[in-house]
């Protein structure tokens, strides 16, 4: 059998699995929800492919390196490995999961120069639009393609994911256009991001990776908000797992 | 447990069972966070024996020292010169601030968004649970951020022996002068309560005796320049910290015998970590026992801790007051001399402190530097921001964390570290 390496990242909310083979090509990619039980989804994920070594990474690393016995690396190199699978030349990740938000830096070489992480609160991460989706009543992969059918963006002022939930829910009690809402909430979202990209990392193309960057209104508001292009690939969300599968290989 | 030591405590008015419960949880972390640490010097048993005493025998000691009728001062800030404390035939102590203790009752009286040190000391009154603050003659507090300014009008009215002491914001000669004026008042206010007036011998004496506490703490700051650091930073920080509670002369002792042992590991190569572990510095607030949540998860996360710029470290003790003073008058010159050098962020400016930070940096050969802000903690926090963009420019690689006393943000805090460290290695 061929050399192959797996990466899997433990989020809040999905856990992701990529193979890759000797070349660093990815062959296998899997996905599911974290749930409760975390490590009995994991078990069943690995179960399902072969692979030499595998690498850890996500907030649930720590967890599977202590149950598996394997290497682990934080979402922060795995998400910047990944990034530069997707595009080699990256010097600028931005990753936003379920819970957190990262803006990374890359030396040429790839190498982490600085990164940042949103403080301990879910304003400005999946978690975010999470709620605001349901409170609008639209099915999260729906909400971002809605809210850019909105003419005008109604202002949502509260960062937090707590205020910012009443303040939605009094508007459409108001009878506000629930399109322009929703745009409201993901401009809440990117200004929070757009401060922390310009802080740590302030110029040249962007890459966006984890399950947010799948959201085509915050990946446009972006771009039109700091004039910078956002690189996306469909498998942006797999880019920490690719991260960790890559990392695992270049370690054997 | 010895029964003496309940009945003690008792008659101190602690709250038996509120302070049972705080000496359990306390018990519990020194195990999980200290003892479970491996290659520790031989030494460190001395301070292992402290802190398992912490609230039993030296508070004892205290409560003797006062039966033959010395006095007990309790201080929360460096500002607060030991010299003259100890001269006038008077015992310093830190006060307890390191642990969130009763938050819903600190809460009745001070807002939500203050500082957890600040907030820690209120608990800890509050609480009935610091045999110090209980046994303290006399409690200083000083006019150095705004936050514990005003928290010390508050801490008046729960306490009847409060003394606060103004402090200069800026380097300057009038700045040095309100410092002078306040120490002279500090003088007469403790020759008061001793009844005892401080004398050249008692002030040189007094002099000597801390000046030989932080000649220990440089010894043992020196030699975790070697690579492998000889010591752990947890380790290096108890005796900062124990710097603020122990006897003078025993706690001097202690740190030399440390030392004498680590002389010997750095000959032999010997490390509390492997050689070529990543070096940090720790830079910012102060860690006050047992306020040990940030170099645990340094440390657990494959860095190891080399120096801290903080109050509980260098900050506190780099300075030596001049000894070559006979009279009162030139002797409380060199104190006013000494102290106001702190390089405290309530100063503005504070370049000092740039400085050190990065004197520190390459005299400890450290790889990185961790700016550590307590959350609410404005000039901190506020002093976070510039020390980033200088140490980045010289090409030290810096984080800035911003936490409290809470462990809810434990795992995002390693996160951030582990990606740190993964970064320093490159």
């Amino acid at each position: 059998m061929a050399h192959r390496f797996a990466g899997i990242d433990i989020g809040s909310r999905t856990i992701e699995l990529v193979v890759v083979n000797q070349s660093g090509q990815a062959i296998h990619t899997l996905k599911a929800d974290t749930g409760f039980d975390p490590m009995a989804e994991a078990k069943q994920m690995i179960g399902a492919v072969v692979y030499e070594g595998i690498m850890a990474t996500g907030y649930g690393r720590n967890l599977f390196e202590i149950a598996f016995e394997a290497p682990t690396v934080t979402e922060i190199k795995a998400h910047a490995r990944g990034a530069r699978a997707f595009f080699p030349e990256a010097l600028n990740v931005l990753d936003i999961g379920g819970q957190d938000s990262k803006a990374i830096a890359l030396s040429d070489n790839g190498k982490v120069k600085k990164f940042e992480m949103n403080d301990r609160c879910a304003a400005g991460t999946g978690k975010f639009l999470e709620i605001m989706a349901r409170t609008l009543g639209y099915a999260i992969e729906q909400f971002g393609n809605e809210a850019l059918l909105a003419e005008q963006e109604t202002t949502i002022s509260s960062m937090c994911t707590v205020f910012a939930e009443s303040e939605v829910t009094s508007l459409i009690a108001k009878g506000q256009d629930r399109r322009e809402i929703a745009l409201g909430v993901h401009a809440s979202v990117m200004r929070r991001v757009a401060a922390m990209l310009q802080r740590v990392a302030p110029e040249g193309d962007i890459v966006f990776t984890g399950g947010v960057a799948n959201n085509a209104c915050l990946r446009a508001l972006l771009a039109q908000k700091l004039g910078r292009r956002i690189l996306y690939a469909p498998q942006a969300q797999f880019a920490g797992a690719l991260g960790a599968a890559l990392l695992a290989l270049e370690a054997a | 447990m010895s029964e003496d030591y309940r009945l003690m405590w008792k008659n101190l008015g602690l709250n038996l069972e509120a302070h049972d419960m705080l000496l359990g949880v306390l018990g519990n972390a020194y195990k999980d966070i200290y003892l479970s640490q491996k290659e520790r010097p031989e030494g460190m048993a001395y301070f292992d024996f402290v802190m398992s005493e912490v609230h039993g025998l030296r508070i004892k000691e205290l409560l003797d020292e006062k039966a033959a009728g010395r006095k007990i001062v309790g201080a929360y800030c460096v500002f607060v010169p030991e010299e003259i404390v100890l001269a006038a035939n008077a015992t310093l102590v830190g006060l307890c601030s390191g642990a969130d203790f009763a938050i819903e009752e600190v809460e009745k009286l001070l807002p939500r968004n203050t500082c957890a040190l600040i907030k820690s000391a209120f608990g800890f009154k509050l609480g009935k649970v610091c045999p110090y603050l209980e046994s303290a003659d006399m409690i200083v507090g000083e006019n150095t951020c705004d936050g514990k300014k005003k928290a010390y009008e508050t801490l008046g009215q729960l306490v009847s022996n409060l003394y606060v002491m103004d402090l200069p914001q800026v380097k300057t000669q009038n700045g040095r002068a309100l410092l002078k004026a306040e120490y002279f008042q500090f003088k007469a206010a403790v020759e008061k309560l001793t009844g005892k007036a401080i004398t050249a011998d008692s002030l040189k004496a007094a002099i000597q005796t801390v000046n030989a506490k932080r000649k220990a703490i440089h010894r043992l700051s020196a030699l975790r320049q070697a690579d492998p650091a000889p010591i752990s930073g947890l380790d290096a920080l108890l005796a900062n910290q124990v710097f603020f509670y122990d006897n003078p002369a025993r706690f001097t002792a202690s740190v030399n015998k440390i030392c004498d042992e680590l002389e010997k590991r750095v000959e032999e190569k010997k490390g509390a970590f492997p050689a070529r572990t990543p070096r940090l510095l720790i830079s910012g607030c102060p860690q006050a026992v047992p306020n040990w949540k940030l170099p645990f998860i340094i440390e657990t996360s494959g860095a190891v801790i080399v120096g801290e710029e903080s109050c509980v470290g260098e900050r506190g003790t780099r300075n030596l007051t001049a000894e070559t003073g006979n009279t009162v008058e030139t002797m409380m010159e060199a104190i006013v001399d000494r102290y106001f050098q702190v390089d405290c962020a309530i100063f503005t400016p504070n370049p000092d402190r740039l400085a050190h930070i990065e004197q520190m940096a390459a005299q400890y050969k450290a790889d990185g530097v961790i700016h550590y802000g307590l959350q609410f903690c404005q000039p901190y926090l506020m002093e976070a921001i510039p020390v980033e963009k200088a140490l980045e420019k010289k090409n030290i690689p810096c984080l800035r964390i911003e936490t409290d006393y809470s462990m809810e943000d434990a795992g995002q805090l390693k996160t951030r570290i582990e990606a740190f460290i993964e970064q320093i290695k490159g």
